[in-house]
């Protein structure tokens, strides 16, 4: 039956009630948005004369971007960090972790689940500093476990320290929707693979992997989507050192307030958006074909 | 025989590298602050509580956390009204247009995130001359967290018979009294499932304040703590880890208090 | 209390469906009345504009002799149960009962009393401090009927009022229901796809599909001479055998026996042949249909008979316990006098 106005509100007291909401959206979400793309057509910066009158440039920018070298250091590794950290690693870990729990004795099921979510829940910069700690040249307790005294993990792998710190960060995420997906495989069904023999892998393939396809498709356009817009390696290596772990945030950062290159930053700032519309986009039509 | 041995000794090393990965950074939170002599390794403290009164000592602190407190109460409180009110009448009453406007939203939730904005809103607040005020910090906040928090809401909403509020309205109540005797009441959990969460968001927000409150006695927790660390090798070791802690402890009491009460529902990227 | 009349009533979704469609109906004060169909027949839907809960698109509902057609539902003095109770979760059942004097600003102590007698005269009076969540199926609905009656509204409507409850408690409510009508006498009008329901409840019945009444009647009518061959499949707990017939010299021809006809008509005529497998005894002698028996399935204390007549069409009839012929013999069932309904090849409606 389609919907009706159950409570008696009136179309008019209705569009009242969402319009507040709708008014702050429009001013902090919709308005930025459709702005980044103005501001990215201008030489608008911080301070100095452009600061004062912006001159639209056009798409400079952007041709500038695909000729600056930092931008395509930046592009290539948030791929990596988003490949590495969310693609493979937080699906994966977040996959056999939801899987092994399944037959668990409650309390390391319990001990377990606390910690991987714990890690997910803590605020950003407390985290990035615990890391920060971790991997410490001189005091840091990862030199200490692998007697490798002196490693200077930020400085010298920087990229490896954040998708490491990234897989830590986020795999509560993953194990949490692959623990709920698994569910809606039928006892049933892993049984009579149990009954005629099938071996552990060919049960996941033929047996579960059918079932959470969708879930897979799901958890990994929205993880990359988070990790792509993730700010936190700035807490952890500020995109140093000398821009070897500068992914793109760090980048859009950087140029906006560390170099004021306002127009410039907005430009891929715009960029961002669009890659972030195109997965969204794709996940929307998932959930509509799935709903 | 020996695959069964073989097998769970793999099932034990798998689950102790994995607790090994998973409480290690952690542990530190729970030793530093009360180690009399706090370095960045792991150690079993020498007890003291002389770090609690230097934290609480220095002139910053309490401070941010004050500051935290007003950023994330004033940004929930408009969250929540906001997110409610809209999830109502979206999930009641058929507006024109309103499924292009949910499936808006839904984009927007996850197309606009802070990082991709940051550039324009920091040049909109720098324009209105709002940078360093905390309320059009809290402002920003609460309209990126509205789409998503008026999805969870309306799932809420939605799950809710309608007959509830038809068999009131047989009876004579005006929507008000809907709204007050029947909708609100059942809608409880929902509610605060959307307080704790809009706080907790709130609460770990980094950029936003980092961006837009540059004056550190108007900075939250979040910059403050960023700030502590971030002077080079002069990172003050006797206030980071307790403050660490003080910050951290609200996030985990919440979280505990919403899915002790009201069971951990799973809402597709309530925390992203 | 008071009568409903509804006149030429429509009610179009925004979707363009026609859930009721230009319907003319009047229940008397004090009537039992069952609006029976298939699901998205529009019953519900009427129940609802008489709630006043849909907006009727055209005509008008007037209960006693107020036009209500653009009231809203409180004021219309009217009390509704709904099918899933919608017993407010978190109130005790006391508060429940006495919800419809809270919103008219009752005091608090008259709430009570009301509360209290109403549930002592329900059955519910050790219950009243307890929450809908506590309570049985059968609890819930005594307490959503409870809370209707509470308030002397002139119409009582109930949705569904059984279809929760499982099978065995489902015939204790339904007596109860029923006595609980004639001691309060009020106006009545009750919705279900049960038509067992509709007949053990209803005094007058309206088979609704597709958004019209397709028979109005006492269930005795209804059961007897339904009066199309959409009716006849839908009441009576065993199916009515439809079977194809002819008139032939002035005489019935169907499944291959001749029976005079009940109506006259001209010869030629192509007719579906309706009867009630009630309504067929097993004869040694007398007009009937010969077939064989193919299979008897067991009711309880009567039979279900399957008979294979010669042209290929089945035929059901019940049998006494213990009157079972045996499979594979061959026998004559015998329409009862005046139980034989032709109906219209095209239209499919009843010959008189």
């Amino acid at each position: 039956m389609p919907a009706t106005d159950s409570a008696g509100l009136g179309r008019g007291r209705a569009l009242a009630f969402v319009a507040p909401a709708l008014v702050l959206i429009g001013i902090f979400l919709v308005f930025p948005a459709l702005w980044s793309i103005y501001i990215g057509l201008t030489d608008y910066t911080l301070t100095g004369p452009s600061s004062v009158n912006p001159r639209i440039v056009g798409a400079d920018n952007i041709t500038g971007a695909l000729s600056d070298p930092l931008f395509g250091n930046s592009l290539w590794l948030t791929l990596l960090f988003v490949f590495g950290s969310a693609l493979i690693g937080q699906n994966i870990l977040g996959f056999t972790l939801a899987w092994m729990l399944r037959g668990a004795r409650r309390w390391l099921r319990r001990l377990v689940e606390g910690l991987v979510l714990l890690a997910w829940i803590l605020p950003s910069t407390v985290v990035a500093y615990l890391w920060v700690a971790v991997l410490d040249r001189d005091g840091g307790t990862l030199n200490a476990l692998l007697n490798t005294p002196g490693t200077a993990w930020l400085v010298q792998y920087p990229m490896i320290s954040l998708i490491v710190f990234n897989l830590w960060r986020g795999t509560a995420f993953s194990m949490l929707l692959y623990s709920s997906a698994l569910d809606v495989v039928p006892p049933s069904q892993l049984e009579t693979a149990r009954m005629v023999g099938a071996g552990r892998f060919s049960t996941l393939k033929d047996v579960v992997f059918p079932h959470i396809r969708g879930h897979v498709l799901t958890n990994t356009l929205l993880i990359t989507l988070w990790t792509a817009n993730d700010f936190t390696p700035f807490l952890l290596t500020a995109g140093g050192p000398d821009h070897r772990s500068e992914t793109l945030p760090v980048f859009i950062y950087q140029q906006a307030l560390g170099s004021g290159a306002l127009g410039y930053a907005s430009a891929i700032s715009f960029l961002l958006l669009l890659v972030n519309l195109v997965i969204a986009l794709v996940y929307l039509r998932l959930l509509r074909r799935r709903g | 025989m020996t695959s069964l041995v073989l097998r769970r000794i793999g099932y034990t090393v798998f689950f102790a590298v994995i607790l090994a990965f998973f409480a290690i950074p952690m542990l530190w939170l729970a030793s530093a602050p009360f180690d009399s002599k706090p370095g960045l390794g792991l150690r079993w403290p020498d007890w003291t509580f002389g770090n609690v009164t230097a934290t609480l000592e220095h002139p910053y602190a309490l401070t941010s956390l004050v500051n935290s407190l007003l950023l994330c109460g004033l940004a929930m409180i408009v969250t929540t009204v906001l997110a409610a009110c809209a999830a109502y009448a979206l999930s009641r009453v058929r507006i024109p247009g309103r499924d292009v406007l949910l499936y808006l939203l839904l984009l927007l939730s996850s197309v606009v995130t802070g990082t991709a904005a940051m550039v324009p809103i920091f040049v909109m607040m720098y324009q209105l001359g709002l940078i360093n005020s905390q309320y059009g910090t809290a402002l920003v906040i609460a309209g990126g967290m509205l789409p998503a928090a008026i999805f969870i809401l309306k799932d809420f909403v939605d799950a809710v018979p309608r007959s509830y509020e038809e068999s009131a309205r047989v009876f004579g109540a005006s929507p008000g009294q809907i709204l007050l005797h029947v909708v609100l009441p059942i809608a409880r959990p929902g509610i605060a499932t959307i307080v704790v969460w809009s706080f907790v968001q709130a609460w770990g927000n980094f950029l936003l304040p980092f961006l837009l409150l540059r004056d550190i006695n108007s900075q939250p927790a979040a910059v403050l703590m960023r700030t502590l660390y971030d002077e080079g090798g002069s990172a003050n070791l006797t206030v980071i880890p307790v403050f660490s802690l003080l910050y951290s402890i609200p996030v985990v009491v919440l979280y505990l208090f919403v899915s002790k009460r009201y069971g951990f529902r799973f809402h597709g990227g309530i925390k992203s | 209390m008071a009568r409903i009349k509804i006149d030429q009533l429509s009610t179009v979704y925004p979707n363009g469906v026609r859930a009721v469609d230009s319907l003319d109906l009047e229940i008397a004060d004090g009537e039992f009345f069952a609006l029976l169909g298939p699901s998205g027949c529009g019953k519900t839907t009427l129940l609802r504009t008489i709630a006043g809960l849909e907006q009727a698109s055209g005509g008008s509902v007037s209960i006693g002799d107020k036009d209500v057609t653009s009231f809203e539902p409180g004021r219309r003095n009217v009390a509704m149960v709904f099918q899933d109770y919608a017993l407010f979760p978190h109130m005790t059942v006391s508060e429940n009962i006495a919800y419809p004097l809270k919103v008219r600003r009752q005091p608090k102590t008259r709430q009570r009393e009301v509360a209290e007698r109403t549930a002592g005269s329900l059955s519910l009076g050790g219950l009243l401090e307890r929450r809908p969540g506590q309570l049985s199926g059968g609890q819930q609905q005594r307490v959503a009927l409870a809370r209707a009656v509470a308030i002397d509204a002139d119409v009582l409507l109930l949705d569904e009022p059984l279809s929760n409850l499982d099978a065995r408690l489902r015939l204790e409510a339904r007596t109860f229901l029923k006595r609980l009508q004639k001691d309060i006498g009020i106006t009545t009008v009750f919705v279900t796809h049960d038509q067992a329901e509709a007949l053990a409840l209803a005094d007058r019945i309206a088979v609704m599909e597709a958004g019209r009444i397709r028979q109005l009647g006492s269930p005795r009518d209804v059961f007897r001479r339904p009066s199309d061959t959409f009716v006849a499949n839908f009441i009576g707990s065993t199916p009515m055998n439809l079977l194809d017939g002819t008139i032939e010299n002035g005489s019935l021809s169907v499944a291959g026996a001749t029976l005079p006809s009940p109506v006259d008509l001209p010869d030629d005529t192509k007719v579906t042949v309706g009867i009630r497998p009630e309504y067929l005894s097993l004869e040694p002698a007398g007009q009937g249909i010969t077939g064989t028996v193919s299979t008897i399935e067991n009711l309880g204390v009567s039979s279900l008979v399957t008979l294979e007549c010669p042209d290929g069409s089945l035929l059901g009839l019940t049998v006494r316990e213990q009157h079972e012929p045996a499979i594979g013999s061959t026998v004559t069932a015998v329409p009862e006098q005046g139980r034989l309904l032709l109906y219209g090849k095209e239209d499919g409606t009843v010959l008189r």
